[in-house]
């Protein structure tokens, strides 16, 4: 299983798949973050930019948060209703453009594993520092490892190894997964993103399997052992741990982050009024099957059929990353397998 | 003190100002000789014998200038692909702009400029305009809208019916120039290496390939928003043919490819504007190349793919870089950059 958005679409669009042997099945476990992030947080976000919540902040986002789809449409719809939302690359443009405005509020969608997290925790440190009051982040980071840990302590367990996200390894280094290898008994090995580095990292894996011999190892070479501790520490000093709801997958312990007492000013959350809406998975919806691995995309009975990019059910086909979306935009198999794929 | 610096509304008001506008600074600018005091409502053209060629298209990129270019270099050379790609000879356009109140009189003089220059270098002569002013909530900058005619090549047979199994797919060069070069101005993001726009007329390279080959070129279209990835989705849906190209035949700059990397978006489907896609009888398609190849603007043509059988469902597949297959789709509308 891979468990990296980016490795998703670089294993569709590089067309690996089809490279590989029949015996050696490739999923994609939850790896998008958007895909992970749970319905009620898109609806917080989309009111919020709305002016639901009492003020009407500018929203700030990346990129791929934007056309997801919540229970009042998305954050472009709510744009093109007069909603100011703010695409940008890094939470501190987010700072710099609160600092910019200071006549409005800019909430920050912290969204992202802990790939993303420093820099969030270094925005709000910023703005702390530059007193930019008007900035504050709605957040939903997420954590990889306890995830992990939950796909593999659930029952009818279909994976034998992980192939570990490039860019969130950079931050923990090869060596954090070393306990999913005591406790479980997987190879765990970290691969960049280009094919020839895919192929490697599953090379490395079915190595360790054949020899019966798991480790926690990285084919990606500016992935070391210890990662980026100054990351680490930045994490720790802004956040703490708590529990997450994942989308499709439910409550898992420890996953996600919160900020600390000191800094809660910056907390949305405390700021804004934001409704309490649970998030229910729609009639039908086998997300939680395809993001545990038990189901490819192709299989899903809604695929393609119900369930398309424009119109998605669940959170799989929701973020360009998602498992279904992936396949949906490059499987031929997928494109063209007698659904009446819509365009 | 009267503010000589920036456009105001008087200025599209029809009146003295307009008329000292066109005389100082528009006219002048697009360099086409005309005598302000002399001008008429409508320029009077001779019909060409034949077919001709009509186009229209409105420009609102943002920022009005970029690494490669401008909206003037933009428009003129827009509009002269479009008329290029349809198999025309470009004779005349048309610039009608909306200006936002308060825009920088030399900003205006500077891509009118590119906009002459670009009409020249093209062959192409502005004939007619027109001039608005709007308030500022009205437009960002600067809006320009073009028309195009021109007369279509006696030996153009172009269309979607006269494509065929087995011809091939030709491509004029790097993908996404201007695209990424756009893209990365607009974010503030400045990469060591430069990005620049490939924008630039491409009918010396229409010109070259139907003087040569006449019904042998199928189709042709320049690959501007939703880049490659957009024209071939459409190539393979009105044909209903199935293509088939190869991801290490595609031309690209690394530079534009580590861009888009970084910016997570598609080179496919960025947006190119002095590029060529051309659908040719196979047995044209290698001296087709080595015609585009001696132009500045195509030395690294290639084929890039082959047309397929007819389908009910035609896709577009790409045989990747390492030899898997993926399909290539209509592009969305919006690129957005990834998170991580």
């Amino acid at each position: 299983m891979e468990i990296c958005g980016t490795h998703t679409m670089a294993i569709a669009r590089a067309g690996l798949r089809s490279l590989l042997p029949e015996t050696l099945r490739l999923a994609s476990g939850p790896g998008c973050p958007v895909c992970v992030t749970d319905q009620s947080y898109l609806d917080q976000a989309v009111g919020l930019a709305l002016g639901a919540c009492g003020a009407k902040p500018i929203v700030a986002t990346y990129g791929d948060m934007v056309r997801v789809p919540g229970q009042q449409g998305s954050l472009a719809e709510a744009r093109a209703r007069g909603a100011e939302v703010e695409v940008v690359y890094s939470a501190e443009q987010a700072v710099e453009l609160a600092a910019a405005r200071p006549d409005r509020q800019v909430v920050f969608l912290a969204v992202g594993f802990e790939t993303t997290a420093p820099g969030t925790a270094l925005a709000i440190q910023r703005a702390r520092r530059e007193g930019v009051g008007n900035f504050s982040v709605l957040l939903a980071h997420k954590l990889v490892l306890p995830a992990m840990r939950a796909l593999l302590s659930a029952g009818d367990v279909r994976i034998d190894g992980f192939l570990c996200p490039g860019h969130v390894s950079v931050i923990l280094g090869f060596a954090a997964y070393e306990p999913i290898v005591r406790e479980f008994a997987r190879p765990c090995v970290v691969a960049g993103f280009e094919p020839g580095q895919i192929l490697a990292g599953l090379a490395e894996i079915l190595e360790q399997l054949a020899q019966g011999q798991p480790t926690a190892t990285s084919v990606y070479p500016p992935v070391s052992a210890g990662g980026n501790a100054v990351a680490r520490r930045l994490i720790e000093e802004v956040f703490t741990v708590t529990d997450a709801r994942w989308r499709a997958l439910g409550v898992i312990p420890d996953s996600g982050l919160a900020l600390r007492e000191g800094l809660a000013e910056f907390d949305a959350a405390g700021r804004f009024e934001l409704p309490q809406v649970g998030g229910c998975e729609p009639p039908g919806c086998r997300c939680g099957d395809v993001l545990r691995g038990r189901l490819l995309p192709v299989d899903c009975p809604l695929f393609a059929r119900r369930c398309t990019p424009r119109d998605p059910v669940g959170p799989c086909m929701v973020s360009s990353e998602g498992a279904c979306a992936a396949s949906y935009k490059y499987d031929r198999q997928a494109v063209r397998g007698g659904r009446g794929v819509e365009r | 003190m009267v503010d000589t610096e920036h456009i105001q509304l008087a200025h599209g008001g029809g009146g003295q100002l307009t008329a000292e506008l066109l005389r100082e600074v528009i006219l002048p600018a697009l360099g086409g000789g005309q005598d302000p005091r002399r001008l008429t409502d409508a320029a009077v053209l001779r019909p060409a014998k034949g077919r001709l060629a009509f186009t229209t298209d409105s420009y609102v990129v943002q920022p009005l200038e970029f690494p490669g270019g401008d909206i003037g270099t933009l428009a003129v050379c827009g509009t002269v692909n479009d008329l290029a790609v349809a198999g025309a000879e470009p004779a005349a356009v048309s610039l009608a702009l909306v200006i936002q109140e308060g825009l920088e009189i030399a900003l205006l003089r500077r891509v009118l400029t590119s906009a002459g220059r670009a009409a020249k270098r093209a062959g192409v002569a502005v004939v007619t305009g027109d001039t608005k002013v709007v308030d500022r909530a009205a437009c960002d900058g600067l809006i320009i809208t073009t028309t195009g005619v021109g007369r279509v090549h006696p030996a153009a047979r172009l269309g979607f019916e006269r494509i065929e199994p087995g011809d091939k797919v030709l491509l004029s060069g790097p993908l996404g120039e201007h695209g990424l070069a756009v893209m990365s101005c607009r974010k503030g993001l400045s990469f060591s290496a430069d990005l620049a726009s490939d924008c630039a007329s491409v009918a010396g390279l229409t010109r070259a390939l139907l003087d040569e080959f006449g019904p042998a070129v199928r189709f042709m279209r320049d690959p501007t928003r939703g880049g490659l990835a957009a024209v071939l989705a459409e190539i393979a849906a009105a044909a209903g043919k199935d293509i088939e190209i190869a991801e290490s035949a595609i031309p690209v700059n690394r530079t534009v490819q580590a861009a888009a990397e970084m910016l997570g978006l598609d080179v496919l489907a960025a947006a190119n504007e002095g590029k060529l896609v051309a659908v040719v009888a196979a047995e044209a398609a290698d001296k087709a190349v080595a015609i585009l190849a001696k132009h500045d603007i195509a030395r690294r043509a290639a084929v890039i793919g082959t047309m397929g059988p007819a389908s009910d469902n035609p896709l577009v597949e790409m045989v990747t870089a390492v030899g898997g297959r993926c399909v290539v789709q209509m592009p969305y509308g919006e690129e957005l950059p990834r998170i991580c």
